[in-house]
């Protein structure tokens, strides 16, 4: 099952010189991403937006990209061998908060720069923030935090919450109470990878709710809101944009049509960046992006922004030339917090269907400028 | 809790053993007559659903999609037996688990590589959709009846091939004697063939019929294999009675532990902490169970010691 690792020749600088120049006039970036299994088309997405930012640019980057099989073990041996046999310079591509917690923290100690294209676990973002790691994307809190202030806007008052029983799942919830202000009709944890949830959907109707919010990522996600929408429970529901992306609106089909969800980024979110990115990628892949893939292309090019503003070998410069993310983002306004986490916008989306195509348009704006719970606790300046 | 409420979550539970039962019985029925652990098992389910998601994709019938699925996985089955199953009959129990861990690994990168890694699409036909309000007030989903009833129709259709059909003896025969009928001069390969591809074409139909109301994705075989062999140890290994009788204990189990123990917990740790220590509880309920049944009877409810 192992896909051995695929040199992405985007390095037209260095083609002539070899790898071993890669390190003098660009960068070695080593990808460890999820690219079989379940999770796998969220890794698809991530890696194909980065050599999509690295292709377009024409930066002499060299990716080598490499699959976890959503496994930390596995992660961990692929970490190894990119930083001691390859020296690559930078990392990035993890998916999966777990697999995040087992390879950044020993990554950035061993003095390669990590770059979150996804996973956004909360120790990373707190106490064990470092200066070698800049998360992309967001805190794993974020889209949820909105969700619940999204819920206050829309006047939900009496919403029953449910997420898988593991940290992010937990995590997820917690997000959600931190911001929403109304009662609770009901708080439920499901099995991770659960595919059933006739029992849950019989308490969310008996709870005497107003709506549902939920947490459930992946195939996880597809179950609940098909048996949701065949059980003739009508109430709305609200999630984060995990479980209504691109990669699985189209196996939910109908029965996603309506369902609103907080996203830092949607196919429609009006800049001249963004419109590029969703023209391009349909024109490379020949499917519409999702966020992940918004992700994989930011991280690219905030990479390759640094790059033109500072040598690699000086390291304090690259760092401050990658805080001041000075590059164009796919989400529009895009800057750091103290710890290296993004402060952005994040959007309320509706699922609409264009055509044959199911996907998301943005109908609000949950929270403005947003940055994490866990700064405060960040020592970085 | 309501009597509605509850009579709902013991439909649920129904519901849930029966499709459990689906799966089981092509498990139990191979390894009564050939003493085969087959994890493949997972990866056949899993042809079943992409079947039935391709061709309702192409035709937009249902029906037409779950005899694809019938098919196809019956087809894989028969193919399997013959290229690979076939060698491992005289093998260890170990020898058998390794080769179809492989055939997971294949039969997953397979279908990865024909239909990528994003889920299918296949939904629920408009003949089934909705829910039905049933006697007492219960609105319970058309097509979740639907599973009950087509379970219970495969449940007796096995029973009456097993007791009543000349094929249900051979294979009774095979189970408690293989060398006597081969002498008896039963062509016992072909009805190696013919006891794989049915029990693969069951995981199929569980497969198309789950397939509808889950997503249909690379892998969602294996979280059902995992129960399904709970089932058939509860059941007694070998044994279609038992598999009806431990896939029902399994699915109410489960059910019930899902919506009663976090709601037990409560007095015990709190608001705060009932609902993730209930969710954990109720995620070992049914190895619980197995533990319990194993501890009373150590081949299972049905199984000869």
């Amino acid at each position: 099952m192992t896909v051995k690792g695929l040199m992405a020749a985007a390095l037209v600088a260095t083609m002539a010189v070899g790898a071993a120049a890669a390190a003098e006039d660009g960068l070695k970036v080593g990808m460890i991403t999820t690219l079989s299994g379940g999770g796998a088309g969220l890794g698809i997405d991530v890696r194909d937006g980065f050599l999509l930012a690295v292709k377009q640019a024409g930066a002499p980057i060299a990716v080598i990209v490499e699959d976890d099989q959503q496994k930390p073990d596995i992660a961990v041996q692929l970490a190894d061998k990119l930083i001691q046999a390859e020296q690559v310079d930078v990392m990035t591509g993890i998916i999966f908060s777990n697999i995040a917690m087992a390879v950044v923290p020993s990554a950035v100690v061993q003095g390669r720069l990590y770059l979150s294209p996804n996973a956004g676990p909360s120790q990373l973002a707190g106490a064990a923030c470092d200066p070698n790691y800049f998360n992309v994307a967001w805190q794993n809190d974020n889209l949820h935090e909105a969700a619940g202030a999204y819920a206050n806007s829309a006047g939900l008052a009496n919403t029953f919450i449910l997420a898988p029983n593991y940290p992010a799942g937990q995590d997820a919830l917690t997000g959600f109470k931190r911001f929403y202000t109304g009662e609770l009709a009901g708080e439920l944890y499901t099995t991770l990878g659960q595919t059933d949830y006739a029992a849950e959907i019989a308490q969310i109707r008996a709870s005497g709710a107003d709506s549902v919010f939920f947490f459930l990522p992946g195939g996880m996600g597809i179950s609940f809101l098909k048996q949701y929408s065949d059980s003739g429970v009508d109430m709305p529901v609200i999630g984060p944009a995990f479980s209504f992306d691109q990669g699985i609106l189209q196996a939910v089909g109908a029965a996603a049509l309506g369902v609103r969800n907080t996203s830092q980024w949607s196919p429609d979110l009006d800049n001249p960046t963004n419109a590029a990115f969703v023209e391009s990628f349909q024109a490379e892949y020949g499917r519409l992006p999702s966020l992940y893939a918004s992700q994989g292309f930011d991280t690219a090019n905030l990479l390759i922004s640094a790059m033109g503003k500072a040598d690699f070998a000086d390291r304090d410069a690259f760092r401050a030339a990658l805080k001041e993310a000075d590059f164009d983002s796919t989400r529009g306004a895009f800057r750091f917090n103290t710890n290296q986490h993004p402060i952005q916008d994040i959007y309320v989306r509706e699922v609409i269907q264009d055509g044959d195509i199911f996907t998301n348009r943005i109908v609000a704006t949950a929270l403005r400028d947003h940055g994490d719970a866990y700064a405060a606790d960040c020592p970085m300046e | 809790m309501s009597t509605v409420l509850l009579l709902e979550q013991l439909l649920n539970g129904l519901q849930f053993g029966v499709m459990l039962f689906l799966m089981a019985a092509g498990l139990t029925l191979i390894f009564g007559v050939m003493g085969l652990i087959n994890l493949a098992h997972g990866a056949l389910y899993m042809i079943g659903a992409f079947a039935a998601a391709t061709v309702a994709g192409l035709t937009g019938s249902f029906l037409l999609a779950l005899v694809a699925a019938l098919a196809a996985a019956a087809a894989a089955g028969a193919l399997i037996e013959l290229a690979v199953i076939r060698r491992l009959y005289g093998r260890d129990h170990l020898d058998q688990v390794l080769a179809t861990f492989a055939l997971i690994l294949i039969l997953s990168e397979g279908t990865r590589w024909l239909f990528g890694s994003f889920p299918l699409y296949l939904d629920v036909p408009p003949w089934l959709a909705g829910p039905v309000t049933l006697p007492g007030g219960i609105d319970y989903p058309r097509y979740r009846l639907a599973v009950i009833g087509v379970g219970l129709a495969v449940a007796a259709g096995l029973a009456w091939l097993i007791a009543g059909t000349r094929l249900g003896i051979r294979i009774r025969a095979g189970e408690a004697d293989r060398e006597m009928i081969a002498a008896l001069g039963v062509d016992i390969s072909r009805l190696y063939t013919l006891v794989f591809a049915l029990g693969a074409a069951l995981a199929g139909l569980a497969g198309a019929l789950v397939g509808a109301i889950q997503s249909v994705q690379v892998g969602m075989g294996e979280p059902v294999l995992i129960l399904a062999f709970v089932v058939i140890v509860i059941g007694g290994i070998g044994s279609i009675r038992g598999a009806f009788v431990g896939a029902l204990l399994v699915g109410l189990t489960d059910t019930a532990g899902r919506v009663f123990l976090p709601v037990l917990m409560l007095p015990l740790v709190g608001a705060q902490q009932a609902a993730t220590v209930g969710s954990a509880l109720a995620s070992v309920a049914i190895y619980v169970l197995m533990a319990l049944v194993l501890i009373v009877r150590p081949a299972g409810l049905y199984g000869r010691v």
